[in-house]
């Protein structure tokens, strides 16, 4: 014990081992495993360890991955922008047009309500909603808004985005929520009694100061549209493919390496992709 | 009881004629006097899994009624089903999969032959499965012919063997003769050929299902309708044909063709009924599950013939002693005859039809089987009506749409390159 005390290096060591052991074991681990599989060759019915580059050869070698993978990243940018605009609506309100803080806990614990059900269900529910002879279709045709039932309104790349909105939105709400809340009221005030009006704060003032909280908003959002497969799987019919998609046909037609190959390269994008996004904001100065 | 004891005893002997592997499972059981195992075969628990097709908890209650053990189903979509018998040997006792799924993983050793000796009605198996011959007079359709991945070697081959000889892979349950299905309601003109699939008065109100073995013989099917091209053998195609095959339905997808794809039964059941697709690859349960809302749907007929297939049961190479006895239990019980009866009021075959018929009324066989008008109302298992007097079963007899058969559901020598291949067009 004394022989610890007098050694701050080892306790400290030996405090963070539990955490690192963790981390190791269920985050090292299986990547190192995905790596090496992506490596081996795959059969019917078996993969051989092996060491070749032909998965990525094929991955690379063919233009529908660079197709998926731009659409990958253009349902992320299109969700992005709408969950930040909605979540940053939101927030705002909760912030600072609801004046008690019973109020806006209670309006907070509204937002949430939709997520006491299943992810799966939420999305499923769109698509009677959104059918050719959907609820949505029929209403605007007895409104006399149109004579045709509008095709795009579901298996379409509409349709995903707009589950992806609704099913990710509040997980920009609460990170943008948070950081408002702990803005300092006086600074507003200052801002005020300096000329500045409304737009004027909100633009110099409050972004700025919401910026941690956009910014972890966004690194949600990002990862989880990026590493999405069931939104788009049903959303589309089928028929539109992002990356996670492409791993889980090769999972589910036992191309495992095929598809380490594949997982490899998302993770690559999605660790840059947030790495380019920390250059903007640092979230540990800002917290 | 005596029922048991009896059949006990001779399974033991039959085993103990088997190789080492079940001589040894068969040491495990001559521990327990046989009146012990009649008890114990109530605690045993046997784990079966498959696609949604047959996989009914009325048949899981049955058993438990019947035979007095239980069996825990799972269904999944062909491609888990595939995926699970490949690759977790251990979460399964019995598998019930598709011959083409056979084709995929028998190689993995993960499913034990099965010994036809001990099968009570293997002589009424219909032909299909035997020797691949429906009558002696038909053709062998292309494609993974059942027969040709039905039998091994011996208790433990990994081969498939031509003719029959005792080993089993799989035992045949189910069959089927699978076309389009339409919405006759919303189409107003009859249908009679595959290209229809692609015909652009479709467009955006077709889908064709997401799973590459059985797809790619569909869009083949389309391809030589349309006289695009006339392959050698649909069921194994060359890299060339694959692409050729893959493009023409590639570009009908840029163009707007399909509404979406399906993967799981019940995704084609909803996709049809609510009239988001008038047109597509359908199965049989499906199309009953349709008209049972009241909706009109039609198994079309079409005159290029059938693509079919065929799915039975196979034991997981884990299962010994007691369990295994219970498995070939449970498999006899399957194929004498109420499962078939069950099976085919949905519109399949059963594989043993002649046990079947007792179980099914007089009208129901004449509906289902011999293609006859409907006397009265035929119901589904499920009891809701599916046709009403003198109504006559899509497609006609068995022979007719058995008959017409021109294709399996295949796994080819590229599969790997189909599969990719596959992959792009689901993406493209």
């Amino acid at each position: 014990m004394k022989k610890l005390r007098a050694n701050p290096a080892l306790s400290s060591l030996l405090m963070v081992s539990p955490l690192a052991a963790v981390l190791l074991i269920f985050l090292v681990l299986p990547i190192v495993l995905i790596v090496t599989v992506s490596f081996w060759r795959a059969t019917e019915f078996s993969i051989i360890p092996a060491f070749e580059l032909d998965n990525y050869a094929f991955l690379f070698g063919s233009p529908v991955t660079y197709t998926v993978f731009f659409n990958t990243f253009k349902y992320a940018l299109i969700t992005w922008a709408c969950t930040l605009l909605i979540g940053f609506t939101v927030a705002y309100y909760l912030a600072f047009h609801i004046r008690t803080l019973t109020w806006q806990i209670a309006l907070f614990l509204l937002c949430t309500i939709p997520f006491w059900t299943s992810n799966i269900i939420r999305m499923i529910s769109w698509i009677p909603f959104l059918g050719r002879n959907g609820i949505a279709n029929s209403t605007l045709m007895s409104w006399g808004v149109i004579d045709e039932p509008i095709e795009w309104l579901l298996f379409s790349d509409f349709a995903v985005i707009l589950a992806f909105v609704h099913l990710y939105t509040l997980f920009m709400v609460v990170p943008i929520f948070n950081t408002m809340m702990r803005i300092d009221k006086s600074l507003i005030e200052a801002a005020r009694d300096a000329g500045a009006n409304g737009a004027q704060i909100l633009w110099n003032v409050i972004i700025p100061l919401t910026k941690p909280g956009i910014m972890i908003g966004t690194i949600f959002v990002v990862t989880l549209v990026m590493g999405d497969f069931i939104t788009v799987r049903f959303m589309s019919g089928s028929q539109s493919a992002n990356v996670g998609r492409l791993i889980s046909n090769d999972i589910a037609l036992l191309q495992y390496p095929s598809a380490s190959a594949t997982a490899i390269i998302l993770l690559l994008t999605v660790l840059m992709t947030i790495a380019i996004l920390l250059r903007f904001v640092d979230i540990r100065k800002e917290l | 009881m005596t029922k048991f004891t009896q059949r006990n005893g001779l399974s033991r002997r039959t085993m103990l004629k088997g190789a080492a592997s079940t001589a040894i499972a068969a040491g495990a059981t001559t521990l327990g006097a046989p009146m012990v195992w009649a008890q114990n075969i109530k605690d045993v628990t046997l784990r079966q899994f498959g696609t949604g097709v047959s996989n009914l908890n009325d048949v899981a209650n049955k058993v438990q009624e019947d035979l007095g053990f239980t069996l825990e189903m799972t269904a999944l979509d062909t491609d888990s089903v595939t995926q699970r018998a490949a690759t977790q040997p251990n979460s399964f006792d019995i598998a019930d999969i598709e011959y083409f799924i056979c084709k995929k993983v028998w190689a993995a050793g993960n499913l034990q032959a099965m010994d036809t000796t001990k099968i009570d009605n293997y002589d009424k198996i219909a032909g299909t499965f035997r020797s691949g011959l429906l009558t002696p007079e038909s053709t062998i359709a292309q494609g993974t012919a059942p027969h040709t991945v039905g039998f091994t070697s011996g208790p433990n081959g990994t081969d498939f063997v031509g003719e029959e000889s005792g080993w089993m892979t799989l035992i045949p349950t189910i069959y089927n003769a699978d076309t389009l299905g339409i919405r006759p309601d919303l189409i107003g003109r009859p249908i009679t050929n595959w290209s229809e699939l692609l015909n652009p008065e479709f467009k955006g109100k077709a889908s064709i299902l997401d799973i590459s073995s059985i797809g790619i013989m569909d869009m083949a099917m389309v391809v030589e309708s349309m006289g695009e091209y006339t392959y050698p053998d649909k069921g194994n195609m060359t890299k060339e044909e694959i692409d050729l095959t893959i493009g023409i339905f590639t570009e009908a997808k840029k163009n707007g063709q399909f509404r979406a794809f399906w993967k799981s039964f019940d995704e084609s059941v909803n996709l049809m009924a609510s009239g988001e697709v008038v047109i597509q690859s359908m199965w049989s349960p499906a199309i009953t599950a349709v008209k049972s809302q009241g909706i009109p749907c039609v198994y079309q007929p079409l005159e290029e013939g059938y693509r079919s297939w065929g799915g039975g049961l196979g034991i997981s190479a884990a299962l010994s002693g007691i369990e295994l006895d219970a498995a070939y239990e449970y498999i006899n019980w399957y194929l004498s005859g109420w499962v078939g009866g069950y099976l085919m009021r949905q519109g399949y075959y059963s594989a043993v039809p002649e046990t079947s018929k007792a179980f099914m009324s007089a009208d129901e066989w004449g509906f289902w089987y011999e293609g006859k008008a409907a006397e009265g109302d035929i119901l589904s298992p499920t009891g809701d009506t599916l046709a009403g007097a003198g109504e006559v079963r899509d497609g006609g007899s068995f022979l007719d749409r058995m008959g017409s058969v021109v294709c399996w559901n295949s796994v080819m020598d590229e599969n790997q390159y189909m599969v990719r291949k596959w992959n792009e067009f689901i993406a493209a």
